[in-house]
């Protein structure tokens, strides 16, 4: 086992897969010579040359155009859009291109590409530097969403998303890429899509989350073991396809769920969890689904500001308190 | 003469304008009488450009098309049986009807595909481009698109990373003069859309739109540069759209006259007039009445195949391990 940073073990699956197969090469803004802008790309283009490895001028719409027809014709494309808040520029290729043409081209073309990009706030990034803007990429039919938040999961699912024959949205999080845990190098560790992860058992509430969130979550956990609380802390890594056998059971354990999520609460993903949650637990559940967002407001930049809008261990505390009264 | 077809292809390409004109009539015809879904964007007129531009391409050269796209189906070699089925919402379409007459593809031709957000195909086929040379297999990607998807940023970007990357993409720019229902000289600042990509250090030509082999001669040379990976190029073909925008247009926008001026310069003419001599009347006649026929019984057929059976998408379905 080998403690390492999130960055680094994104790394180590980028050249894996690549040492791997061929097929795959690296395109964005910044990630040759310099190796990212948070530094998930160093040292590639050195080993895998500039045809693979390739610095890109800013033109988020046409590259995310080119990842889906490339990876229409042959290679598997790993683009990287350095803040998920540029998403509204890939969007067409997304919504109107790597959605559709398996389905209404008969399944006679796949889409193997990887959008690897962060979001969420934090580092006092501003109100277009630190949105999680998950949802506008989980709404969409024919992509696959996921969000890891451990070394070992970050590796493991980019190797599957890198592997996986339809386009795979990768979310990362600014605030994750320092952060260390263990990865066993020794093994593959790829970890399939669409599966969640339980973080803690727990037998009063469920709290679901993704990326940063989860961790918060986790301390939320602590907070409300002091109160006698057991929470259930789940992952849930993809949040296309949805784990929705692994939110069930949890909930027909305890009860009581609290779903988070960075991003907006109208139209958002937490609200999106609270449907599925009525729409299939609802016999179980003892009390309304309680939701932890981002406010409907844009991402202020100082540092209280920031602080106040943000999800935080103690709202998922407060949440799962108000579950449970 | 250099990049000149060989007589048996500008046969061809004459067979194939034939077929696509044929097409379009037929489907102006069935739209009217109510037997077809949605609108149809006609491409009369315009035939010389997508038979003339891709003629010297194989299957496994790619191109992407438009929402005016019969042509470039056709140049592409995809069968007008499966197209029309297609348009027609059949269960034997080319994507068993779930495609639609805008954006058929036929991967096994490499025509990827019809694409009904203006200007995506541009990016589109960069893309294959930058595919092609990553796994270095020769082939070329074309795509062919108009003067409306001209004025969009992705045009702009793709223009850039395929000369800075020196990409085997081939632009075919299809200015019929209108985008939608407002006239070029009114959607741009250049007469001559190919100035912006030579800003771009691309090379250009501008060519007669009507004339397939002049079409020709101008794509092949630069499908030829990029093969050899000597990087995009871009030919301007000057022709002009006869019908409305679709068969929902109500028109008015343009001058009748006009638009008789251009029916004088039929591209299906013109290439009668330069095999004629070569080949004889008959001939082509000939070719005429059986391509004709050919068109007619695609569609028949199509017309009498049943509707395809719905079934739910499994592989979007939101959850894992279960489906809707």
């Amino acid at each position: 086992m080998a403690k390492l940073r999130y960055a680094e073990a994104l790394n180590i699956a980028l050249r894996e897969e690549m040492t791997r197969d061929p097929s795959v090469f690296l395109f964005g803004e910044d990630i040759g010579t310099y190796g990212g802008v948070f530094k998930v790309s160093k040292g590639l283009l050195e080993e895998f040359g500039d045809q693979r490895v390739r610095d890109t001028p800013i033109s988020e719409q046409a590259l995310t155009a080119m990842a889906v027809s490339a990876a229409m014709t042959g290679t598997r494309p790993v683009l990287e859009i350095m803040y998920a808040d540029f998403l509204p520029l890939s969007l067409d290729a997304l919504v109107n291109q790597a959605s559709i043409y398996e389905y209404i081209w008969k399944e006679k073309v796949q889409m193997p590409f990887v959008l690897r990009t962060q979001g969420g706030g934090g580092a006092g990034a501003g109100a277009q530097h630190s949105k999680a803007l998950d949802v506008l990429v989980a709404h969409i039919p024919g992509l696959q969403v996921v969000a890891p938040v451990t070394p070992a999961d970050a590796r493991g699912l980019l190797k599957a998303a890198i592997r996986d024959p339809r386009p795979v949205i990768f979310l990362e999080h600014k605030l994750l890429y320092n952060m260390r845990g263990e990865v066993d190098l020794d093994s593959e560790g790829l970890v399939e899509i669409g599966k969640a992860r339980t973080v803690q058992p727990g037998t009063d509430v469920s709290i679901f989350a993704t990326s940063k969130m989860v961790i918060d979550a986790e301390k939320a956990a602590e907070l409300l073991a002091k109160d006698g609380i057991s929470a259930e802390v789940i992952d849930l890594r993809s949040l296309r396809p949805l784990d929705l056998g692994a939110i069930k059971a949890s909930i027909a354990k305890t009860n009581h769920a609290v779903v988070v999520n960075e991003g907006w609460r109208f139209c958002g993903y937490a609200a999106e969890l609270s449907a599925t949650i009525m729409d299939h637990a609802f016999d179980e559940l003892d009390a309304p689904v309680e939701r932890v967002t981002l406010p409907d407001m844009p991402i202020p930049y100082s540092e209280t500001l920031e602080a106040s809008v943000l999800p935080n261990a103690e709202k998922i505390a407060a949440a799962a308190k108000k579950t449970l009264a | 003469m250099k990049n000149a077809p060989s007589i048996d292809d500008q046969v061809e390409m004459y067979r194939k304008m034939i077929a696509c004109r044929r097409v379009e009539e037929a489907f102006g015809t069935l739209s009217k009488e109510g037997r077809t879904r949605g609108p149809i964007h006609r491409c009369d007129g315009q035939e010389a450009v997508g038979i003339g531009a891709t003629a010297m391409l194989t299957d496994e050269d790619y191109i992407t098309s438009t929402h005016r796209g019969h042509a470039h189906y056709i140049g592409k070699g995809v069968d007008i049986y499966g197209i029309s089925a297609e348009i027609l919402g059949r269960k034997t379409g080319l994507c068993g009807g779930r495609a639609g007459h805008m954006l058929i593809a036929d991967p096994a031709k490499g025509m990827i595909g019809g694409n009904a957000i203006v200007g995506a195909g541009i990016p589109a086929a960069t893309g294959m481009a930058l595919s092609n040379q990553i796994l270095k297999n020769g082939r070329v990607a074309m795509t062919l698109f108009g003067d409306g998807s001209s004025q969009t940023g992705i045009w702009h970007e793709s223009m850039n990373m395929a000369a800075l990357w020196k990409l085997p993409v081939v632009f075919v720019l299809e200015h019929n003069e209108y985008g939608l229902t407002v006239h070029s000289d009114r959607q741009g600042s250049t007469k001559d859309i190919s100035e912006r990509a030579a800003s771009y250090g691309i090379p250009t030509e501008i060519v007669d739109g009507n004339d397939a082999l002049a079409v020709y001669r101008a794509v092949s040379t630069m499908v030829e540069r990029a093969r050899r990976g000597e990087g995009p190029g871009f030919v301007e073909c000057k022709t002009y759209r006869w019908e409305g925008f679709s068969t929902s247009d109500m028109g008015g926008y343009q001058d009748p006259e006009v638009i008789a001026e251009w029916k004088k310069r039929d591209p299906i003419k013109i290439a009668y007039d330069q095999l004629v001599g070569e080949v004889g009347a008959e001939k082509l006649d000939q070719i005429e009445r059986d391509t004709s026929a050919d068109v007619r019984d695609a569609i028949e057929r199509a017309l009498a195949d049943p509707l395809p059976e719905f079934e739910i998408c499994n592989y979007t379905a939101p959850y894992s391990g279960e489906v809707h």
